[in-house]
């Protein structure tokens, strides 16, 4: 008991919880963003793929970390739109149109980098985002340690939940997004095009998951491999829920996971000789799996969410 | 009317698919003018109205608005952003409202740019504010639409189309779900509106406020205009005979004495969670051989009452008996097996299973018949001749006994239910909206069906808000209000309106 209060109480635990929870935040926006407008978007897992390779790669051959980060939004962008083409104008199932966006970003992306790079054998390194000192925040005690140690891409995304909390709530394009969420009739009947406002909204949100997957190659790793995203997609998709489609919510349920996770890692050296550590393993999902039953069951659903649109059929 | 047109529509034109929805119609408005559209479902109307709002791109045809100064534009078609510049706005039968957001959002979406940094509310608000001064029309505006009554959503619905600046108003059904008052200070708005130039085409299945308060009517049958008369000059009959094409009657409610009760609701409470989901100490009861009215406003305890006594919801107290006989178990299965016919409020949603055949939902509350199965295998002849049977004897058209019940229009939907009904011969039959949204042919024959199922010998309850339906059909009148089911002693409009409106009468 005594070790998790001390693990609870350091620095190092903090800063790992915003640093696990970056992925997510983009993630969860990027969904958030999506449902809101009434389309699931499954192609979240393989958008994370391909963002953590593409803004590798860009950079790897010589971009620039910015310029990775912009060629990884843009290959978001271009899988969400393959998603937004099969589920809004043909309206084809959000369910199988996502998840096979998911294996065909996947399988891009490892195909690309087999093409790329043949023979190596441990993955090629890049030069990462460093982490950033701001003057003052970073003089003051244990907040200025934990925020010490993150790197631009965290401020991006901490910077994201305002952004998108001020579109969805304070503008009239929010307004025009969650009303073709819940009443696609509501959009159309003020002349304004459902098509439009639900394309748009599964590309931006494709971009910012994209970056998601772009921190993981470019902040939290230098590299990539096979399989480093490993279901972050997915909690995206369950932490959306939890957090009622709400960006406030979301930072929250992202860094809940974040900080089960860094207590996970730092609890099996502690006791792992005890108990085995695939326990530890599981317990961030299993712990997000009981979040979800208690919140979901409040849960109001963008109530368009899932149901294609057609012109003129009402 | 001596003011000048200042829409004229030439010829439209429109099939879908092999239906001639709209054949050639033309059709002019005048300044000022309040233009009545009538016809029977599928004759046209909406069609039509959807071209004008640019929601169907016509096969043929023009439309053209001509301005305060007398200038002609011809209106691009199939734009609805055109239509809306040119100052045309439609109130849909079908609200479109986002249910999340409030009534201003609403009212100020597709109005202002997307990305502005600030949005002017409070200059939407004094817009809203003038509106509802020179209109009449009042809605609370910081609330969640989903949260309105439907009265309040109708009238956001209007207020946001006259946000527009709207020179042309079309009003799609607009008194379907209003009490008679309310409906009657809808008009009585419109009249005030049209005063200040406003010119207005509604679209509406009751005579009585299409003869009290348009100018002028205008009526469709098959997709083509068939008449047009001033409303003065009109009457109930020569429109019904216009729209129809022969009269439509009513058999008369022949005298019968009532026989012992079929279905008694005992001090029945529900404790929902709302107050439109609740019922408190209902009672009542049902003879044979009677029609017991249920006059309300919807919101008021209807869905509720009426999903009791399907055995959808349990009550929290109280008793349902059937046939004197208390109903232990209550869910539907053993409520139909006790001889409950029900006719439900969305017959899209809880009446027929969309995409299953139509032969299919003619037999599915009775799948252990002998006449359809033998040993829990089904007779797949059997019941396709059943279909074609009681297609032929209750009169459903469709694409046929295998096509999916949703593609059936929705008197034909309301048909099949009956009929699936009917075939069972019920003690009781809980006939909720029967004739919503139906024509009058077809409102007329679900009527003489309940009338017949009397005579037969079932109780009826028929649960309803169009007032001259309870009046011409029940025997007894309850109004329901606020949850509280009251005996009506007088059965006239005026009174009946007063209770549903929560007033003692």
């Amino acid at each position: 008991m005594v070790e998790i209060f001390q693990i609870l109480l350091s620095e190092s635990f903090w800063a790992a919880s915003l640093r696990i929870a970056t992925p997510l935040i983009f993630g969860v926006l990027g969904a958030l963003i999506c449902e809101k407008s009434g389309v699931l978007n499954l192609g979240i897992e393989g958008i994370f793929v391909a963002g953590a390779m593409s803004g590798w790669m860009a950079v790897w051959l010589g971009a620039g970390l910015w310029g990775g980060v912009l060629v990884a939004a843009l290959a978001g962008g271009f899988f969400g739109l393959i998603h937004a083409i099969l589920t809004v104008p043909l309206g084809l199932s959000q369910h199988v149109s996502g998840l096979g966006v998911t294996l065909f970003a996947t399988s891009v992306s490892y195909f690309s980098y087999r093409t790329a790079l043949p023979n190596v054998s441990s993955p090629p390194r890049i030069e990462p985002f460093r982490p950033l000192e701001i003057p003052i925040l970073s003089e003051l005690p244990f907040i200025g340690a934990v925020f010490s140690q993150q790197t631009a891409m965290t401020w991006l995304a901490l910077f994201m939940v305002g952004l998108v909390w001020y579109v969805m709530n304070r503008t009239g394009l929010g307004v025009a997004i969650k009303a073709v969420g819940d009443n696609p009739n509501s959009v159309d009947a003020q002349g304004l095009s459902v098509y439009g406002l639900r394309i748009g909204a599964i590309v931006a949100g494709s971009a910012l998951m994209a970056l998601g997957g772009a921190f993981l190659t470019m902040s939290a790793f230098d590299a990539f491999f096979f399989g480093m995203v490993n279901g972050r997609g997915w909690i995206c998709i369950a932490l959306v829920i939890f957090a009622s489609w709400k960006p406030g919510k979301a930072l929250l349920g992202a860094l809940l996971f974040g900080a089960f996770d860094a207590l996970q890692v730092r609890m099996q050296t502690e006791v792992g000789a005890i108990i085995p550590s695939q326990v530890f393993l599981a317990a961030p999902y299993i712990l997000s799996i009981v979040a979800l039953v208690i919140a979901a069951r409040r849960a109001e659903y963008p109530r368009a969410l899932l149901t294609p649109w057609f012109k003129g059929q009402r | 009317m001596t003011s000048s047109p200042v829409l004229i529509l030439n010829g439209l034109s429109k099939t879908f698919g092999s239906v001639q929805a709209a054949d050639s119609i033309s059709l002019e408005l005048f300044r000022g003018e309040v233009l009545a559209l009538l016809g029977e479902n599928g004759a046209g109307k909406t069609t039509l109205m959807n071209m004008l709002f640019g929601h169907y791109m016509p096969d043929g045809g023009t439309i053209d608005i001509i301005d305060d100064s007398g200038y002609t534009e011809s209106l691009p078609l199939g734009n609805p952003q055109a239509s809306i510049a040119a100052g045309i706005g439609m109130v849909h039968q079908h609200f479109t409202l986002a249910e999340n957001l409030d009534a201003l959002d609403n009212i100020m979406l597709g109005s202002e740019k997307f990305l502005k940094i600030r949005r002017n509310k409070s200059q939407a608000v004094q817009k809203v504010q003038k509106i509802m001064n020179d209109s009449g029309l009042v809605a609370p505006m910081d609330v969640a639409v989903g949260k309105l009554t439907v009265g309040e959503r109708q009238r956001v619905e209007i207020l946001k189309a006259l946000y527009q600046d709207v020179k042309i108003l079309v009003l799609d059904e607009p008194t379907a779900v209003l009490t008679p008052q309310e409906a009657d200070k809808l008009f009585e708005n419109i009249t005030a509106m049209t005063r200040n130039g406003l010119s207005v085409i509604f679209i509406s299945h009751k005579l009585r406020e299409v003869l009290a308060f348009s100018n002028r009517i205008a009526v469709l049958r098959h997709g083509k205009k068939v008449g047009e008369i001033s409303s003065k000059e009109a009457n109930e009959r020569k429109i019904a005979r216009l729209m129809v094409g022969e009269d439509t009657k009513i058999s008369l409610r022949k005298k019968i004495k009532a026989g012992a009760p079929v279905l008694e609701l005992d001090n029945l409470t529900i404790s929902g969670s709302s107050k439109r989901e609740s019922i408190s100490n209902v009672n009542l009861s049902v003879k044979k051989h009677e029609i017991l009215g249920i006059a309300g406003i919807s919101g008021n305890g209807q869905t509720v009452l009426a999903n009791a006594i399907s055995g959808l919801v349990k009550p929290s107290s109280g008793k349902i008996k059937i046939d004197g006989k208390t109903i232990t178990s209550i869910d539907p299965s053993n409520i139909i097996q006790t001889g409950v016919g029900r006719i439900p409020e969305d017959r899209h949603k809880d009446g027929i299973v969309g995409q299953m055949s139509v032969a299919e939902n003619m037999i599915i509350e009775d799948l252990n018949s002998g006449k359809i199965q033998s040993r829990g295998l089904l007779d797949r002849e059997a019941i396709m001749q059943n279909c074609s049977d009681l297609s032929s004897k209750y009169d459903v058209r469709g694409p046929g006994p295998n096509a999916p019940a949703r593609l059936l229009s929705g008197g034909n939907i309301q048909k099949l239910i009956l009929a699936r009904v009917f075939e069972a011969s019920p003690k009781l039959i809980l006939a909720n909206q029967p004739t919503r949204g139906l024509d009058l042919g077809a409102a007329a024959d679900v009527a003489n069906r309940l009338l017949e199922a009397r005579q037969r010998g079932s109780g009826v309850i028929l649960i309803s808000e169009d007032l001259d339906e309870i009046l011409s059909l029940s025997d007894r009148i309850m109004v329901i209000y606020d949850g509280k089911l009251r005996t009506a002693e007088t059965h006239n409009r005026e009174s009946l309106g007063l209770m549903m409106a929560g007033e003692v009468a």
